[in-house]
């Protein structure tokens, strides 16, 4: 969408207050056709998403005496999705990224009353990931998106997290690296760390997440030895 | 209430951002630490001499030797460190063909930084403003032309774990120079064990050297984050949590470890030049 301008409001600050509180005021009184997007005002929902002094951040989360006194606020939609009015974005192409990765597929259970037997230190992992409210902040960040709008050849880091999470449970048997190398284009990520930077559930992305991943497509396509071995030990 | 507008999503230009923190700090610390280091290593490696310390020219120091010419495959034309493998430089090297030990070494660990998932990271924002920070402009040639590491050249940092290897052999190298350190040869021809400021250079260097070495990414994957169980197998398990352990501080390990790697040169160098005194603090 085209067109759209920055507005200028001023609201009375109080103590506790956050970004959100403040565009809730300027929506009470000042503007009540202002449109923004926003559920549990608690960081968890990752609905009001948007970027703060030029820093991708959720609303809810931002106290407004962590910014620089004395000076505008600087609120703005999130930069990687298309508008659909003042600060709501349409995000929906996240969900039809996610449509695309292939579904957790367990292996055969382990016990005869069709349950598994897994222990803590090999879920962990996972667990790390599944933190992800999905507010789409690293999608937002990720300069593949942003700048280079690879929408359709990169995945971006909330689905190479999501992946990994599938990719490293223990009972997947997925293999996944394939469309990782070449439809979901990891080779694009270039280790930024700007999605770890602006994750409000403080997931490693790039060093949990993104890295292990880069490494085993490294195993599967690009390290002759691994890849003699592996002929090696099917033969035998 | 103003209005002034824009359109939007907008495209920033070089360098343009909205963000109103320091953001140009980092990567500028980044430029100026790395180029620094660049400048000393190739002066230090171009050299071809006082890179070490002791050795039968000069008996009563300690055995020291600047990692920059470790290992000393020849030493330079003239100079007998004692730490050579084969000896001195071969009568058919080309006269006219520069040669310093440092420059059939440096190379590796060279190698082993530049695809290093960390110093990629660093220096394509603080080099090349890939971005130059998180969401500051970059420069609009690149645009939608952008390839990362999805296809050459830089699809070849996959080689990364191969550097690596490289890497553990020299810690091995670097961990005798410092046992050697903490010997000396006497008067009377013989070794005498002794510790000096050298010899504490020389182990902080390999020590920080094997703690970047040894947190790294690729590492990491091989001892242990392949595996979907980790479980399976105790030694696994605990090297990953060890290796996790160093890898989370690796970028603290990275620029410690290249900071005294150009030290201990520095030091070694010093001291065979004679600016320097290598106190001996035992023996």
């Amino acid at each position: 969408m085209q067109g759209g301008g920055f507005k200028d409001y001023s609201v009375e600050v109080t103590d506790g207050m956050v970004v959100l509180d403040c565009i809730h005021k300027i929506q009470a009184e000042q503007a009540p056709d202002l449109a923004c997007r926003w559920n549990c005002k608690a960081g968890k929902c990752g609905s009001c998403s948007a970027e703060i002094n030029g820093k991708p951040a959720l609303m809810c989360m931002t106290r407004m005496e962590t910014l620089p006194p004395g000076e505008p606020v600087m609120v703005e939609p999130m930069q990687t999705f298309p508008i659909i009015r003042d600060l709501v974005t349409d995000v929906s192409w996240n969900y039809e990224v996610k449509k695309k990765i292939k579904p957790f597929k367990p292996r055969k259970p382990d016990n005869a009353d069709g349950t598994w037997t897994v222990f803590q230190e090999d879920v962990e992992r996972s667990q790390e990931f599944r933190k992800c409210i999905e507010c789409f902040l690293c999608q937002d960040v990720c300069h593949v998106l942003r700048d280079h709008h690879k929408h359709d050849e990169f995945i971006g880091p909330r689905f190479l997290v999501f992946t990994a999470a599938l990719e490293m449970n223990p009972l997947d048997t997925e293999n996944r690296l394939a469309d990782l190398k070449d439809r979901d284009g990891i080779g694009y990520c270039n280790i930024t760390k700007c999605c770890t930077k602006v994750c409000p559930e403080h997931i490693t992305i790039t060093d949990n997440a993104i890295i292990p991943l880069k490494e085993r497509v490294v195993d599967e396509f690009y390290d002759p030895l691994t890849m003699l071995f592996r002929v090696f030990r099917a033969r035998s | 209430m103003s209005r002034s507008p824009i359109s939007l999503p907008q495209v920033r230009g070089f360098l343009q951002t909205n963000r109103r923190d320091l953001w140009w700090l980092q990567p500028t610390a980044t430029l100026l630490g790395l180029l620094a280091f660049i400048v000393y290593s190739t002066w230090g490696a171009l050299q071809g001499t006082h890179y070490f310390l002791g050795g039968p020219s000069q008996i009563g120091s300690q055995h020291l030797l600047s990692p920059f010419y470790s290992p000393v495959i020849w030493d330079g034309a003239g100079l007998t460190s004692g730490h050579a493998w084969i000896g001195a430089l071969p009568s058919w090297w080309p006269a006219w063909l520069l040669f310093s030990p440092a420059l059939l070494i440096l190379p590796f660990p060279g190698f082993f930084r530049f695809t290093c998932y960390y110093y990629r990271g660093a220096y394509y924002k603080a080099f090349w403003g890939d971005p130059t920070s998180c969401t500051v402009g970059e420069p609009s040639f690149r645009g939608e032309n952008y390839r990362g590491e999805q296809k050459l050249p830089l699809i070849l940092q996959n080689l990364h774990r191969y550097a690596l290897y490289i890497a553990i052999i020299f810690i091995f190298i670097l961990g005798w120079d410092a046992f050697a350190s903490l010997w000396y040869t006497g008067s009377d021809g013989k070794d005498h064990f002794g510790i000096s400021i050298g010899s504490l250079v020389l182990t902080t260097n390999v020590v920080l050297l094997g703690g970047y070495t040894f947190g790294c990414h690729c590492w990491r994957h091989l001892v242990g984050g392949r595996h979907d169980c980790l479980s399976c197998s105790k030694m696994r398990q605990n090297a990953y949590e060890r290796v996790s352990w160093l890898n989370s501080r690796h970028m603290l390990f990275a620029w410690m470890s290249l900071f005294w790697v150009g030290f201990t040169d520095l030091y070694v160098r010093m001291c065979s030049m004679g600016i320097w005194t290598d106190w001996r603090l035992i023996g």
